[in-house]
């Protein structure tokens, strides 16, 4: 172009990165807490923190399961039994209600209401059934569905904010000529320079990670977003995804003719046998009852990068395997791989937490960037600002970014707090907690564009820090295991949840305090700066 | 930055949108092609034909992206993304011709 590629890609970074950045940061912030989905869902499922934590023999639990299931749920299409992990100590049975007498299915298939139950796996004891809550859930969907909207458009979104950030990032590596250098440069209390510096350095330091999420994020939806591949070879999606899956034909039916399901526990340990003792994530009984009776079972995730999990199909009257997942192809497994990689189950709780850490930064380097957008242009019309002109475009983004960097960690707390404080049985109960978030967040982004301003930074960053800050009070005082029993039990998952969000509560008062002191800066050379930045 | 573009004129302007034209729209529609291009003729079962087109094309786009605005005019992105969509269009008009 006229002025360099450089210059035009600088343009490009500045412009796409403001209007995409407000949506990436809360993606960035869902998915970040998302790596964390189980260990957020226990926490706020108290009544599970006095669950058993011995480990048992999965075949044991297994059975108590399945007693349980043939018991409450004989007429069952499916029964779902996922086994009990590090991450999630109780064995969960869910099924699907047997369809009305009337026939009629409102609803297309999957959609239907699970019911389920959740088993102390040593004794077998039903534990008291949990709060209604979407736990972690929340996040994970938040992630990519947003939410009060249409999750096809709000994938769209999402999906096209990835593109702009995977082509600011191949872009900002191709003409970042000082990469290197910038990775070791901090000015601190420099103004515009410093945010430039926090800038490059939480975009460089965890640059590869940036680049793998971005288009392993686009990978996982690649099939809306691209669907040309597979329209040229396949009449419709589901009979591709049912290659993907290996899957029953979504078109199996029952005999309809009653025969009993043999016990579960030696297929589990047939299958488990299979893949070198590894544990066995998720039981799937289809037709439980049936002469025509199949059992799924998959490996627990945690074993490899992959995404897909090996599976075996077992005949549910005779117990015996009927077929068992191959190797994968060449293309099958770099998408198993791209995908696992993005979610991130496979890995253990250092690189887990590590991974965690690279979500913080790319927080970071997405408010870093829409701060810096709002210093450059505050010093641009610093003059008319003296003299009491007002800049409307200012304004707004100043009032948005406080809103989102300092509203979305204010709304995640209320979602924690109302959990533990809205009533246990109340009717509706995940919905509600989910709108606390949403009024929470509502209030701090209205108050934020109407008064935008360093002591509105002050006031909303304090008010997050002190929810964070409190939640493993909350935990201790409404029936949680609080960290005292949580760490001597070793019930790290509820443990790690109260320390995490201390420490987060902590480093957002300490961003409060900081802002306290008085700008003591804006001399840095604008001209020279506003040349760097790239 | 945006001072020099405006001081650039309203030509300079159009050609940005039309790169940014070219970029969003063109640079999807050429990898849409090699993505069913490529799922069409490669010679492997059905899913890994098409998983390797959808992803080579995820691959194709962001390129095509950047070249759009890496081009020395905006008539040349158009051009050049015309001629990395001649592969796969031939491809698809002879496999459309044989069946």
């Amino acid at each position: 172009m006229k002025e360099g590629f450089r210059q035009s890609m600088a343009w490009l970074h500045t412009w796409s990165g403001l209007l995409v950045g407000w949506l990436l940061f809360l993606v960035f912030s869902a998915g970040t807490a998302a790596y964390f989905r189980d260990e957020i869902t226990l926490w706020m499922k108290p009544e599970l923190h006095a669950a058993a934590h011995a480990s048992v023999p999965q075949t044991a639990a297994l059975g108590h399961a399945q007693a349980l299931l043939a018991q409450r749920a004989a007429n069952a299409n499916r029964w779902f039994i996922t086994m009990p992990s590090e991450r999630e100590p109780a064995v969960r049975a869910s099924w699907m209600p047997a369809k009305k007498k009337d026939g009629a299915e409102s609803k297309p298939r999957g959609r239907r209401r699970f019911e389920s139950a959740e088993l102390d796996p040593v004794t077998g004891a039903e534990l008291s059934a949990p709060r209604a809550t979407r736990g972690g859930d929340f996040f994970y969907r938040l992630h990519f569905d947003l939410h009060y909207m249409s999750p096809l458009w709000a994938r769209w979104m999402v999906g096209i904010a990835a593109m702009f950030m995977l082509v600011a990032i191949l872009s900002g590596i191709v003409t970042h000529k000082r990469i290197f250098k910038d990775f070791f440069t901090f000015r601190p209390a420099k103004g515009q320079r410093s945010w430039l510096d926090a800038h490059n350095v939480t975009a460089v330091l965890a640059l590869p990670y940036h680049l793998m999420i971005t288009f392993t994020g686009i990978v996982t939806l690649m099939f809306l977003y691209m669907p040309w591949g597979v329209q040229a070879l396949y009449p419709s999606q589901d009979k591709f995804f049912t290659d993907l899956n290996n899957a029953l034909p979504a078109d199996a039916k029952p005999a309809r003719q009653p025969a009993p399901l043999a016990p579960l526990a030696p297929m589990l340990a047939q299958a488990s046998a299979a893949w070198e003792g590894a544990p066995v994530g998720r039981v799937t009984v289809n037709f439980p009852g049936d002469a025509n009776a199949t059992v799924l079972i998959s490996r627990q995730s945690g074993r490899a990068i992959g995404y897909d999990q090996p599976t075996m199909l077992f005949n549910g009257v005779s117990g015996r395997p009927l077929s068992s997942s191959g190797a994968p192809g060449a293309a099958t497994e770099t998408r198993s791989v791209l995908y696992g990689l993005h979610i991130a189950r496979f890995s253990n709780p250092l690189l887990r937490g590590l991974f965690f850490l690279s979500g913080l930064a790319g927080c970071a380097m997405v408010a870093t960037g829409l701060l810096l957008w709002a210093v450059k242009e505050r010093q641009k019309h610093a003059k008319a600002l003296a003299r009491g002109e007002r800049h409307v475009g200012l304004r707004l983004v100043d009032g948005l970014n406080i809103g989102a960097i300092a509203g979305v960690p204010i709304a995640m707390a209320a979602f924690f707090w109302a959990n533990r404080l809205l009533p246990a049985t109340m009717p509706e109960r995940p919905d509600a907690e989910i709108r606390w978030f949403f009024i929470a967040w509502g209030v701090a982004a209205l108050i934020a564009l109407a008064r935008p301003s360093r002591r509105m930074w002050q006031l909303l960053l304090a008010v997050g820090g002190v929810l964070f800050a409190l939640l493993p009070v909350l935990n201790a005082m409404t029936g949680g295991a609080h960290l005292g029993t949580a760490v001597a039990e070793g019930l790290w998952p509820v443990a790690g949840f109260d320390l995490v969000t201390l420490a987060l509560g902590i480093a957002l008062l300490f961003a409060a305090r900081r802002l306290q002191r008085p700008a003591a800066v804006r001399k840095a050379p604008v001209t020279q700066v506003t040349a760097e930045a790239a | 930055m945006a001072d020099t573009l405006r001081s650039s004129g309203w030509a300079y302007r159009g050609g940005v949108l039309v790169r940014a034209v070219a970029a969003i729209g063109g640079g999807y529609g050429v990898s849409a092609l090699w993505a069913a291009a490529i799922a069409t003729w490669l010679p492997a079962p059905k899913v890994e034909a098409a998983l390797t087109g959808t992803l080579i094309a995820l691959v194709v786009y962001p390129c095509a992206i950047m070249w759009c605005f890496a081009a020395r005019s905006a008539v040349r992105a158009w051009v050049g993304l015309a001629l990395v969509a001649i592969l796969p269009v031939c491809a698809l008009a002879l496999h459309g011709g044989a069946a």
